[in-house]
């Protein structure tokens, strides 16, 4: 992307756009969106999982993907990096697009998408290998030309996991608390250099502490990676994210089959304060889900 | 013990050590059939405590360094002599035979587990589960029909070794399959979110992650293999000097021999068997204790 100067005078653009808050009168600065999803349904067989949504990722910015259980906010996470491929009978219909190029394209090799859009999953999952070789692994497969070391280095850095193992890289990352294995998986997402980074609700599996510094660093990362995250933590959301996507899960009938809804999507600040929409409104106040 | 003086604590609170007629009649039903458990437990142990005691006791007594290192004797029925050449040929087509069964076992294995959305996913591992089932025997004509007549190899090492691989071929991948699903699929999920094209998730995570568990399983169907007696019976033909020939010689193994001598009604070659039978069973013994302590260091080590 551009240098700083233009980045803050893509926020300034952006920043009126989000007052108008009008799709089509933003399509002439796509660039300045990361993600445009639109009007996207994803079935998984011939159940419609998640169905018409329409959402614009901005870049360098926190966007929360917000809702109750099963309202199909993972799912839409999971088709930005193409995820959802590696489940046989998903299908995505509907366009996303990425930098202004179709994510589904049949040109796009789904492996060069996820290098570019890294993720962070719920369960910190770290490979059974030492703490250097889960930062380094990435790396070394894609075959990069910078210094291992360093590239190590600078990743656990960033992930400000560094002082805490710089003493211990040959150990098993499997030895370290739960926190920094997730501090390690967002450092190993780093060292590939990712234009995005997708979190799947990476504090869950976490204590407040772990969570706090977790959340801590988002708010460093903001400044290089556009991040979604997925979470169930209506304060987390309310506390990291710049832009926040309420979700729902819409019932049919008496079978318990549930299809996600996107209700609302707005400014963080908006969304908790003044909600447009009641179902909103009743979730973030802990009335409902 | 006095119930009614412990029972009398103050404040009507009733002692924890006071007990029911109901439940002092429940813990006399659990400890008959704890006792009657314990029994069934000691009366599978007895055939296993007899086999290792008489193999033991008959077998320990003619086994010396010559024994381990020299040909048996020109005639069966002279003292002396060894089972060097069975347990060279043991050894050699077992080797051979995991170098065929082993590899292709892993495949097999990577393919049911990692590639299940293939429609062949289901056939392979019915004919897998059939193939474990197949006497061994059948395996024996089998390689000898194809590998010993058809293929004109003869009797030898090559021909054994290929029968104990397919005995062995079931039981590596039904091992390895398990071991790969015990994978957890968030490392699978942490490989494919960096990038990682299949091929690579499976060599750099699946399989490394696993490696412990397939090294136990490989050594149990080593133990199995190495104890096999049918297949081998037209396939190896047996020998009584050491054949280093991969075809064209027939190549010995324990349990050959042991067959061979033990049904000979004299006393040297029946004795020289019970050794053979004790070299068999240690090395087998040796060889699951071997996957035992693999299995327990690399829990220890990876998968969490």
């Amino acid at each position: 992307m551009g240098t700083l100067e233009t980045d803050t005078e893509v926020r300034r653009d952006l920043e009126m756009h989000i007052k108008t808050r009008d799709h089509e009168s933003a399509s002439a600065d796509a660039h300045d969106f990361v993600f445009r999803i639109d009007d996207v349904s994803v079935f998984y067989d011939r159940f419609r999982a998640v169905r018409d949504v329409t959402l614009d990722i901005h870049s360098r910015q926190i966007t929360a993907l917000i809702g109750p259980s099963g309202c199909g906010k993972t799912t839409v996470l999971r088709c930005l990096n193409r995820m959802n491929d590696l489940i046989e009978t998903a299908r995505v219909e509907g366009r996303i697009s990425y930098h202004g190029e179709d994510l589904y394209d049949k040109q796009v090799d789904p492996v060069e998408v996820r290098r570019r859009i890294g993720m962070v999953f719920q369960k910190p999952n770290p490979f059974p290998k030492s703490i250097y070789d889960n930062v380094a692994f990435g790396p070394k497969i894609i075959g990069t030309k910078e210094n291992l070391d360093e590239l190590v280095e600078r990743s656990l850095q960033h992930a400000a996991l560094w002082d805490e193992v710089k003493d211990r890289l040959k150990d098993s990352a499997m030895g370290l608390s739960g926190g920094q294995q997730q501090r390690l998986c967002i450092a190993r997402c780093l060292a590939v250099s990712p234009d995005v980074i997708l979190m799947d609700e990476p504090c869950s599996a976490l204590d407040p502490i772990a969570t706090g510094r977790i959340e801590d660093l988002m708010g460093e990362l903001k400044s290089e990676y556009t991040i979604v995250i997925v979470t169930h933590n209506m304060q987390q959301a309310a506390r990291v994210s710049d832009r926040t996507a309420f979700f729902t899960a819409e019932v049919h009938g008496d079978q318990d089959r549930r299809t996600g809804v996107l209700i609302e999507y707005d400014k963080t600040e908006r969304i908790f304060t003044s909600p447009a929409d009641e179902r909103t409104e009743n979730y973030v106040t802990g009335r409902f889900g | 013990m006095s119930e009614t003086a412990l029972g009398q604590v103050s404040g009507g609170h009733r002692s924890l050590l006071l007990r029911s007629e109901r439940a002092s009649r429940r813990a006399r039903v659990d400890a008959f059939w704890r006792a009657v458990l314990l029994l069934t437990v000691v009366v599978a142990l007895i055939p296993l405590a007899a086999i290792l005691g008489v193999t033991i006791y008959r077998g320990a007594g003619a086994i010396n360094l010559g024994f381990l290192i020299e040909n048996p004797p020109f005639s069966p029925g002279q003292e002396g002599g060894g089972y060097a050449p069975a347990i060279f040929g043991s050894i050699y087509m077992t080797g051979l035979a995991i170098l065929m069964a082993v590899p292709l076992g892993i495949l097999a294995a990577v393919f049911l587990v990692e590639y299940k959305r293939s429609r062949l996913a289901g056939p392979v591992r019915f004919f897998t589960d059939v193939m474990t089932g197949v006497p061994s025997v059948f395996v024996g004509l089998f390689i000898f029909s194809s590998l010993v007549v058809d293929a004109d190899l003869f009797f030898g090492t090559v021909p054994g070794a290929a029968a104990l691989a397919v005995l062995m071929l079931p039981i590596m991948v039904r091992s390895a399959e398990e071991v790969l699903r015990l994978v957890p699929q968030d490392l699978r999920n942490g490989a494919f979110g960096l990038g990682l094209r299949r091929w690579q998730m499976i060599t750099r995570v699946v399989l490394p992650a696993a490696a412990p568990g397939l090294a136990t399983g490989s050594m149990l169907a080593v133990a199995r293999g190495m104890g096999e007696t049918a297949p081998l019976l037209f396939t190896a033909l047996g020998a009584r000097q050491i054949v280093t020939s991969l075809t064209g010689t027939p190549q010995g193994a324990l349990p050959l021999q042991v067959l061979d001598e033990g049904r000979q009604a004299l006393p040297a070659a029946i004795e020289r068997a019970w050794a053979g039978s004790l070299t068999l069973m240690a090395i087998v013994l040796l060889f699951t204790f071997a996957a035992r302590f693999v299995a327990r260091r690399g829990n220890a080590t990876s998968l969490s």
